[in-house]
């Protein structure tokens, strides 16, 4: 029976490890309370193995593996799914961030070439192309 | 139509119209294309995507203001980019966007810029079908075509070329540009922005020269079913 422990063990620690990671977003309760049916599921499973069976027959399927693997595919499509969503949203906000320093960047450069412009004598007078001076 | 890089502003230059160039990884060929539109323009904009081979340098030494990601976006970001850029300017009154690689012409855009003023059409659409000038082999037609198609059922205009990168762009039209395909795809939703703005616009001939360079970095076939997928899957 040291199998169960060890699964509860491992079942438990992951449950903790992915509670701890705070979405900050409001789907978060509702990602917590699933998951929490998700983390029972699985204990349940663990100590009555029979159990899945009596579920896996329920519903139409062979055995009680089957139905972990075809509950797998759902939950890895669903995790697909969420990460391209969040994927996206990432990239977008990359995007947003790299254009604003983009164009301060820019537009302090295009400061010093007018700033220089201005006063060409003050600065430097080994150079008479400064307004085309960029790095 | 002289381009002398060192003159600072020749007799007919464009001041009001800036060009808008995305580029990425293209140091070989940058320079020369930089160096001949400073004949004819002012502003020169070149949005380095985060180039790894000096590209943003060339541009620079040939003259082009070079607007630099810190990473590397992709060509609709670059371009939105460089029109954000470029509308921060009040004098802009015309963005002429351009591609890096030397397969449009010049003397095109300059055309596409008259015509706009003088048929008072708010976005100018370059169009490598409207004549016979330009040759592209058979498979590029095809891509090319389902591209046309796809744009066209999307937009609702009647285009005959898309993922041309010659487009002349007035001020206000400009404003209604906000893309977020930041890849390949983005050269749909432009033509979908810009018809979203119900501002006069045309089709004006141009002519794409087809060099060895630029067809060994144009879109390949298969690049066709990324623009697709990332047109469906939003």
């Amino acid at each position: 029976m040291w199998i169960q422990l060890l699964l509860i063990a491992a079942i438990i620690v992951l449950a903790v490890f992915v509670m701890r990671r705070t979405g900050s977003d409001s789907h978060l309760a509702l990602r917590r309370i699933l998951f929490a049916l998700f983390v029972i599921a699985a204990v349940l499973s663990v100590l009555f193995p029979q159990w899945l069976s009596w579920l896996a027959n329920l519903v139409g399927v062979g055995r009680g593996t089957d139905l972990v693997l075809y509950a797998l595919v759902v939950v890895f499509l669903v995790f697909v799914f969420t990460q391209y969503r969040r994927n996206v949203a990432l990239q977008r906000q990359l995007t947003l961030l790299a254009r604003r320093i983009a164009l301060l960047d820019a537009r302090e450069q295009e400061r010093d070439g007018a700033a220089a412009a201005e006063q060409p004598t003050a600065a430097t007078n080994d150079s008479a192309t400064l307004p085309e001076e960029r790095d | 139509m002289n381009s002398s890089p060192g003159s600072a502003a020749p007799v007919g230059h464009d001041g009001t119209a800036w060009v808008i160039i995305p580029l990425y990884n293209e140091a070989s060929v940058i320079g020369d294309v930089v160096r001949e539109l400073r004949g004819h323009f002012s502003h020169i904009v070149c949005v380095d995507d985060g180039s790894t081979d000096g590209s943003a340098a060339a541009a620079a030494a040939a003259g082009a203001t070079v607007v630099t990601h810190p990473v590397n976006l992709g060509q609709g970001a670059a371009l939105q980019t460089g029109i954000e850029f470029a509308l921060t300017h009040p004098t802009a009154e015309f963005v002429v966007t351009f591609d890096a690689d030397g397969q449009h012409r010049v003397v095109d855009a300059l055309s596409m810029l008259r015509v706009a003023r003088e048929r008072d059409a708010a976005i100018v659409f370059g169009s490598r079908f409207l004549d016979e000038r330009t040759k592209p082999g058979v498979l590029k037609r095809i891509v090319l075509k389902t591209a046309v198609w796809v744009t066209n059922m999307t937009t609702g205009l009647t285009l005959t070329d898309a993922h041309n990168g010659l487009r002349v762009i007035r001020r206000d039209a400009a404003a209604g540009v906000h893309l977020t395909q930041d890849r390949m795809a983005h050269a749909t939703e432009i033509v979908l922005q810009l018809g979203r703005t119900k501002l006069p616009w045309i089709e004006y001939p141009v002519e794409v020269i087809y060099t060895d360079y630029s067809k060994a970095k144009g879109q390949s076939l298969l690049n066709s079913v990324n623009i697709l997928v990332d047109l469906v899957v939003r």
